[in-house]
């Protein structure tokens, strides 16, 4: 992706953030954000209600034993943990390999187009 | 070691363990971070200081005061009692509260980072008009943060007769004074760096107990966690029951509801607390928001695996019995578990930390609500000119003191009240009033003010509603007021109502609604929130 700004993005040495938000560039930032972050959201929702569905309707089958005395129950609860900690890391690879470097390319174009764009609106109390 | 002459002594009506130890080693934790609130406080001057630390945090540390925000007293001591006494069921109230960071690391953190500045109501109001949104983030801010508040004095006050052996009203009542005077100087000295500074010592302190106590807990059964619940099922009056769930909540189809009802509570909640979205303007960009998150998620995660361990090994080494006949009752299953394994020390070390906990989440708590009046309320809506920050910071101090003062009211008010479902609320609260708002503007093109207005009060409306007429209030022998029997509705958690309620209503309100919100200020907010512009220099001003 070139570097050189879009003199069209900026009016008056304002960003118009509608121009920008119809660039390509964007487009492709947002969809990929969201083609992540709403599937997973959907996919540890649903994991989740299942185990507190089966805690509070099925409790005979998580007091199934399956070591000793751990039973199904303790299993399917860590196993929150770990899908918790695994959807953690698979979302912080994600946005580091396919976020950040999308995003830092947009912001540095726009704040080459405009240094002063310091987020304006909120410290002037944004639109009245 | 033997305990038998503690238990007699506690069956006396005092406490176990050493008074005086415990007292000495939280006086060390308060004149340990006094000095350091004192030097946060000398770079301290503009309103970025104040209200958001000069957002100088790193991720690291500010994931460690995440943890340190949301690690409460009623998480550490109650759910290592719930699980000591309930088995099981304790163990579910963990991994609502663990799963629902995923909400925050993935649709909430990073994109608020990057479109507010110091409040909530920042972003609610970013793209919309700002007077009637602005006021009702900070209603529900205020709401979230007094129920949460006045749910940890009222513990505080039981904690004081477990710990101290102050068991007359007018010694807790003075206690609680004491801890609420030393929250507000904190906050208003320190302001959100001090805070932050308190938190983490907290939750390193809070963690490192827990660790220590679960390998020692489960050095005594040779690491072999089957033999632990072996045990716990040996001294259980329930048996194998605590093992699986239903014990709490099986016992019929409307306690399996209202379990249902608090998980969605507790998984949408945590997104939606105003004191938990506020730290993330502590940090400089939204790359360190997302580490942020990712540390309060494996310290967060690694502690209520600590508390698995402690509640079960409570239940096989004290037993449920003698937990319920000491002072406290289930909440002195983790300080006896301490005693019995550490003696004296290990207790008043446990004691220190769970004194440390209350203070930090309300100093965490009250910053919040003083944010929210003095620049959502104060400056955008009572101030005829917009005020100097140097003002605004002025009115927000103000503010911490008079809802430091409440608090302490509060919490005396509360003692021997049941105020339990006040956290199960704030997190319903948070759920219905905040997050329907804070999604829809985020992703949702189509949302209007009105929708962000009758999300927001239908949801808050909901909830309370709910509450007033639930079991909780009335109609019961446990309820607040056993007396009267005003309760129609039978869910002691609003959540699987006014949640769904409040996301419908910001979905009708904004498609009815004829006047179309600003393009060019959704476009901005969404270029914003994604790219980070604008926000990651903002910092110096």
């Amino acid at each position: 992706m070139s570097s050189t700004p879009h003199p069209d993005l900026a009016d008056n040495g304002h960003v118009d953030f509608r121009a920008v938000q119809s660039t390509p560039q964007f487009q492709e930032l947002r969809r990929t954000h969201r083609s992540f972050v709403f599937p997973w959201t959907v996919v540890f929702l649903v994991w989740y209600f299942l185990y507190v569905i089966l805690a509070a309707y099925f409790p005979e089958f998580m007091a199934i034993k399956v070591l000793g005395n751990i039973n199904l129950g303790i299993v399917i609860g860590l196993l929150q943990f770990v899908s918790t900690f695994v959807i953690t890391g698979l979302y912080v690879s994600f946005a580091n390999r396919r976020l950040d470097p999308k995003a830092t390319a947009i912001r540095e174009e726009l704040e080459a187009l405009d240094p002063s764009i310091a987020n304006q609106s909120l410290a002037e109390g944004g639109n009245k | 070691m033997n305990i038998a002459p503690v238990l007699t002594t506690a069956a006396e009506g005092t406490n176990v363990g050493e008074p005086w130890l415990n007292i000495l080693i939280f006086g060390i934790f308060v004149a340990i971070t006094l000095v350091i609130v004192l030097r946060a406080s000398k770079n301290t001057k503009t309103a970025a200081d104040y209200y958001a630390g000069g957002r100088s945090f790193t991720g690291t540390q500010n994931g460690t005061a995440i943890a340190g925000d949301y690690l409460s007293a009623a998480s550490f001591l109650g759910i290592v009692g719930a699980i000591a006494i309930n088995g099981y069921d304790g163990f579910l109230y963990s991994i609502g509260f663990l799963v629902a960071w995923l909400v925050a690391l993935l649709l909430v953190a990073e994109l608020l980072r990057n479109t507010g500045k110091f409040t909530m109501a920042d972003v609610l109001s970013f793209r919309l008009q700002q007077k009637p949104v602005r006021i009702a983030a900070a209603l529900s801010t205020l709401m979230v943060c007094v129920f949460y508040l006045l749910a940890q004095m009222a513990g505080a006050g039981a904690l004081v007769s477990l710990l101290l052996g102050i068991d007359d009203r007018l010694g807790q009542s003075l206690v609680i004074a004491i801890v609420g005077a030393l929250m507000i100087l904190y906050v208003l000295v320190g302001g959100m760096k001090g805070t932050t500074w308190v938190q983490i010592i907290k939750a390193c302190l809070l963690i490192a107990g827990a660790f220590i106590m679960t390998v020692w807990v489960l050095a005594l059964f040779g690491f072999n966690f089957s033999a632990l619940l072996g045990q716990a099922v040996a001294l259980s009056p329930h048996g194998e029951a605590i093992l699986a769930p239903g014990l709490q909540y099986g016992v019929s189809e409307v306690a399996k509801l209202d379990f249902l009802s608090l998980g969605l509570a507790l998984v949408l909640g945590t997104a939606g607390l105003p004191h938990v979205l506020m730290r993330f303007y502590t940090v400089p960009t939204a790359k360190e928001a997302r580490k942020s998150v990712v540390w309060a998620i494996v310290l967060i995660g690694a502690f209520y695996l600590f508390t698995l361990v402690l509640g079960y090994g409570a239940g096989a080494l004290i037993g449920p019995e003698r937990i319920l006949s000491a002072p406290g009752g289930v909440n002195s299953a983790a300080p006896y578990l301490a005693f019995e394994l550490g003696g004296p020390l290990l207790l008043g070390l446990i004691s220190a930390v769970a004194f440390a906990t209350i203070l930090a989440v309300v100093a965490g708590l009250t910053i919040t609500a003083a944010a929210s009046f003095a620049h959502d309320v104060y400056a955008s809506v009572l101030a005829k000119h917009k005020p100097s920050p140097e003002k605004e910071v002025k009115i927000a101090r103000r503010t911490v003191v008079v809802i430091g003062i409440l608090a302490i009211v509060g919490g005396i008010g509360a003692q021997g009240q049941n105020v339990a479902f006040l956290v199960a609320l704030a997190f319903a609260v948070a759920a219905s009033a905040n997050l329907p708002t804070i999604l829809y503007s985020l992703f949702w093109k189509g949302f209007t003010t009105r929708g962000a207005q009758w999300s927001m009060y239908g949801g808050l409306a909901a909830a309370i509603l709910l509450i007033v007429f639930s079991p909780v209030m009335s109609g019961t022998e446990t309820s607040m007021i056993p007396g009267a029997d005003f309760a129609f509705f039978p869910l002691k958690n609003p959540g699987i109502i006014s949640i769904p309620l409040a996301f419908f209503l910001g979905w009708l309100g904004s498609v009815t609604e004829k006047r179309a919100e600003d393009p060019a200020k959704q476009a901005e907010m969404e270029v914003r929130s994604l790219t980070g512009v604008g926000a990651e220099k903002a910092v110096d001003h």
